[in-house]
């Protein structure tokens, strides 16, 4: 690795297939009936269908049938955890190796992204408008759907590019930027206005889109990275702000020669993994052990095999600073006790066991805070996310919401995101259809 | 270590692998280096007529991503000067005294024109001599190659010239591009025939390119048939063969007859053999991979013999002739049906879509708590352990009709087998049947009372 150039180190982990790679793994998909790929996808995408069509050389099909059932086909291929997801669920992976059904999905839909293919067009116009708020991938799949059904969609992004997760939490080994870009870009071409630098931030806001638009998708995502609540703190850099800063700026990114990450998430995989790739020797630091750790067993061996160390039961203190500058980062050995609300032991500090370890930057992935804006809004929470029904409807009426920001359980992901989006626009629609039946009665 | 040695109408070789009359026997250089790589024979590359050849030749046939399962050709006879061929010729055999080396001929219709040319081969050295009944293209618009094998006539007559003026063994090479293959075969026995070989290639039109819309190989716009060959032709092979063998004029007559048309390993060695072959030519196969192939052709041919306990080739030439039967004494009574074992069971379920949709819809799907469930699945359901609650096949023994397509679509081997269960009937042919009762086989209502007497439900 050290003899690659630093824009060599960050290119997409996995290489695209080439034609006859993809050839021969699609070919040797067996196409099972009621395939159980297709059930385990959360967007359902009919993989064995897409595949046969990459194994007949209809790659138009083939990208047209994935990106029907997911609009962000193409992120999905690279940030999915396919090995939790279709690929775990493959029957050859009973005693074979399954089918590498992400890839193949990046394989058929860069196809159709690269050439600028136009996959689908705007539905007859309904004459109603809705408001989606936030181009993650919860806003974009639900303004693609609407758009498709006929709805005049207005998409509102508070920063200025759109595709939120994609476009700045993911990092580019897994997604480069302007794959999540040309996702928005294919929106637009639906018709879909995207208006970026505009945040919504209080209930008046809310309550002006209400009276423009018949209805509002909430898709905010999550907040930043909870605080630490050591002393210190002011110096702990944000994990989410320093992807964000690895995915815009690589060149100017601010990076350590002894970097410590502490949690030991997904995010905490992919902070170090950068960290790690800009030269830095990383360590992650955790509380708890291996077993409890919420990365995907694949990721941490990902971080492994990076050369990312990991310390379990071990939780910071204090970030030990000099004229502002982070000298280390001082800890307490922790041991596993009786189990907590999430079912997992407890991790105690023994007493006495305090230690420092060197340091010139401490990054933090310890989760993400609650959608702060739900309750700016007055929404009905459950759990603090914003609660729906089955519709995605909040507790205002005409106001919907999917994304992260609704995950009171399971899983927060790309693609459930982008099922919830789905779900929501044929809720919207289900609701609006319905609001004009008994207007016209 | 069995003895693979061939004795074929008199023409020895230390194996069964000769390389057939094609592109790869079409020179001293080729065929020394074939020899080098372990090759029993070679049947020389078609010598005669004058010819001039074109570009390209050759059009492919890929299945599934899988390269040449086929090919087809557009090539004619050798182009190289006869007197070259021949020097060669005598050269290889000089060289190589142990291996077979039989000469491949096709020259017009006419006594004096064969008369000179089987001298000329038989002042090679040569071992036996092929006579080019076979090739459908370029040849045969002038009168020769499948132009003579499609006319019996035409087939003893010139058959009949060589075999007059030759010493050596003479093999009639037969077309596939016949309705009966018997026909050809008992033409070139009164016209004196040794020995026959079988098959050349099939008339055919590889494929259309969708880019250019040009028939391929596209020679400068256009297209002809060719001559198709390779894996693909196997089964069409082994029914022509198992025909010859089982003619009783062919049978009677005690000739060997050569095998080829899809050879490719040692296994489809194995199964020309079982129906018949004394001897086996390669074409395809050597072209796709080089010579070297043979080396696990001989190989796994002995191995497998080994296994069988078979000591010589003759021990397993035409074992599997008395099973050929026709349809009319097969036995009707006789029962199997699918079944799946479900710890094999990978549940892609492709049996259950085969037998639902285009069989007899005797495959149930259950659940993995027991219960006979429809297909379709939650859309609630996600995530890996999906694969959990797959549905499993089982089949309705009582309905099933014993098809074995489910078998053959199943990809785990072993997975789905044809078990022989009980009938309960008294074995019957149809020819026994008929016999006894031929209103059976011409009146509906008849065969009606037939199957309920015998307690036979079509459902």
């Amino acid at each position: 690795m050290d003899e690659l150039q630093p824009a060599e180190r960050f290119q997409e982990s996995l290489p695209p297939l080439t034609a006859h790679e993809a050839a021969l793994e699609a070919n040797r998909c067996l196409y099972c009936y009621d395939a159980p790929c297709l059930q385990a996808c959360p967007t359902h995408i009919d993989i064995p269908t897409f595949i046969r069509k990459i194994a007949t050389g209809n790659l138009r099909g083939s990208a047209r049938t994935i990106l029907e059932a997911n609009f962000l086909g193409g992120t999905c291929a690279r940030v999915c955890p396919v090995q939790e997801l279709c690929e775990g669920a493959c029957v050859l992976g009973r005693d074979h190796t399954p089918i590498q059904i992400g890839r193949l999905q990046r394989y058929a839909v860069d196809y159709v992204q690269q050439r600028g293919i136009r996959m689908f067009q705007p539905g007859p116009p309904t004459g109603l408008k809705v408001a989606v708020v936030g181009s993650g991938p919860a806003g974009l799949s639900c303004s693609a759907e609407l758009a498709r059904l006929g709805y005049e969609v207005t998409l509102y992004e508070r920063r200025e590019l759109g595709g939120g997760l994609s476009t700045y939490g993911i990092i580019v080994l897994r997604e480069p930027i302007e794959v999540a870009l040309r996702e928005v870009e294919a929106l637009r071409d639906l018709g879909v206005q995207v208006v970026t630098g505009h945040e919504l931030s209080e209930r008046a806001h809310l309550e002006e889109l209400l009276a423009a638009f018949d209805a509002v998708f909430l898709a905010v995502g999550l907040g930043a990275v909870p605080a630490l609540g050591i002393p210190g703190e002011e110096y702990v850099t944000d994990g989410l702000a320093f992807i964000e800063a690895s995915k815009l700026d690589l060149a100017h990114l601010e990076v350590g020669r002894r970097v410590l990450v502490i949690g030991a998430g997904n995010t905490a995989v992919d902070a170090a993994t950068i960290a790690r790739r800009m030269g830095a020797e990383v360590t992650v630091v955790y509380r708890r052990t291996e077993a409890e750790m919420t990365a995907y067993a694949h990721e941490y061996h990902f971080a492994l095999h990076e050369g990312i160390q990991y310390r379990f039961l071990t939780q910071p203190v204090a970030l030990l600073h000099r004229q502002g500058q982070v000298v280390g980062l001082e800890c307490v050995r922790m041991e596993l006790g009786e189990a907590d609300a999430s079912g997992r032991p407890r991790p105690q500090p023994l007493p006495g066991s305090n230690f420092v370890l060197p340091a010139d930057q401490v990054i933090k992935a310890i989760g993400q805070e609650k959608p702060r804006l739900a309750q700016a809004l007055g929404l009905a929470l459950e759990g603090g996310y914003i609660a729906v029904d089955d519709a995605f409807e909040t507790s205002i009426p005409r106001v919907f919401a999917g994304g992260d920001c609704i995950r009171a359980r399971g899983v927060a992901s790309t693609v459930m995101a982008v099922q919830d989006g789905k779900l929501a626009a044929q809720g919207i629609h289900a609701r609006l259809a319905a609001a004009r039946q008994e207007t016209l009665l | 270590m069995s003895d693979l040695r061939v004795n074929f109408a008199g023409i020895r070789a230390p194996n069964p692998f000769w390389l057939a009359s094609a592109p790869p026997t079409n020179s001293g250089y080729q065929v020394n280096k074939a020899f080098e790589a372990g090759w029993g024979g070679a049947v020389w590359k078609t010598i005669g007529a004058p010819v001039l050849n074109i570009s390209n030749r050759y059009g492919g046939l890929s299945v599934a991503g899988q390269r040449l399962v086929a090919i087809n050709n557009v090539e004619l006879i050798s182009d190289r000067p006869l007197e070259v061929n021949l020097r060669e010729i005598a050269e290889v055999k000089r060289l190589w005294p142990d291996r077979a080396l039989i000469v491949s001929a096709m020259v017009e219709a006419d006594p004096r024109a064969w008369r000179d040319i089987i001298l000329m081969i038989e002042d090679t050295g040569a071992d036996g001599i092929e006579l080019n009944y076979g090739c459908p293209q370029g040849m045969s618009e002038r009168g020769m190659g499948a132009a003579v094998g499609q006319i019996p006539e035409s087939c003893e007559m010139n058959t009949a010239w060589v075999t007059s003026v030759a010493r050596i063994p003479v093999i009639v090479k037969l077309t596939p591009n016949v309705t009966h293959i018997t026909v050809p075969a008992r033409a070139a026995l009164r016209g004196g025939a040794q020995a026959l070989s079988l098959i050349n290639t099939i008339n055919s039109i590889m494929s259309v390119d969708l880019d250019t819309l040009m028939i391929t190989p596209s020679i400068g716009g256009r297209g002809t048939h060719g001559g198709y060959a390779g894996p693909a032709v196997k089964p069409i092979a082994l029914n022509m063969l198992t025909e010859l063998c089982q003619d009783e004029v062919v049978r009677a007559s005690r000739v060997p007859i050569s095998g080829m048309g899809g050879i490719t390993t040692w296994r489809d060695a194995a199964e020309f053999l079982l129906l018949g072959a004394s001897s086996l030519q390669v074409c395809t196969a050597a072209m796709h991979y080089g010579y070297r192939i043979v080396e696990d052709l001989i190989d796994g041919l002995s191995n497998w013999m080994d296994d069988h306990g078979f000591a010589t080739l003759d021990d397993v030439i035409g074992r599997s002739l008395p099973q050929v039967s026709t349809f009319g004494d097969l036995d009707l009574s006789y029962r199997a049906v699918a079944r799946i074992d479900p710890e094999r069971c990978i549940r892609c379920n492709l049996c259950y879509a085969a037998c639902n949709d285009t069989a007899h819809q005797c495959i149930d799907l259950y659940s993995p708590e027991g219960l006979r469930v429809q297909p379709g699945f939650d859309v609630r359901a996600n995530g890996r352990a999906v694969a959990d609650t797959r549905p499993t096949p089982q089949v309705r023994e009582d309905d099933c009709v014993g098809c074995a397509l489910c078998a053959n679509v199943c990809p785990v081997d072993g997975c789905i087998e044809m078990v022989p269960v009980p009938s309960g009937r008294q074995s019957v042919t149809w020819n026994e049947l008929t016999a006894a009762q031929p209103e059976v086989g011409s009146d509906w209502d008849a065969m009606q009372r037939y199957r309920a007497e015998n307690r036979i439900d079509i459902h």
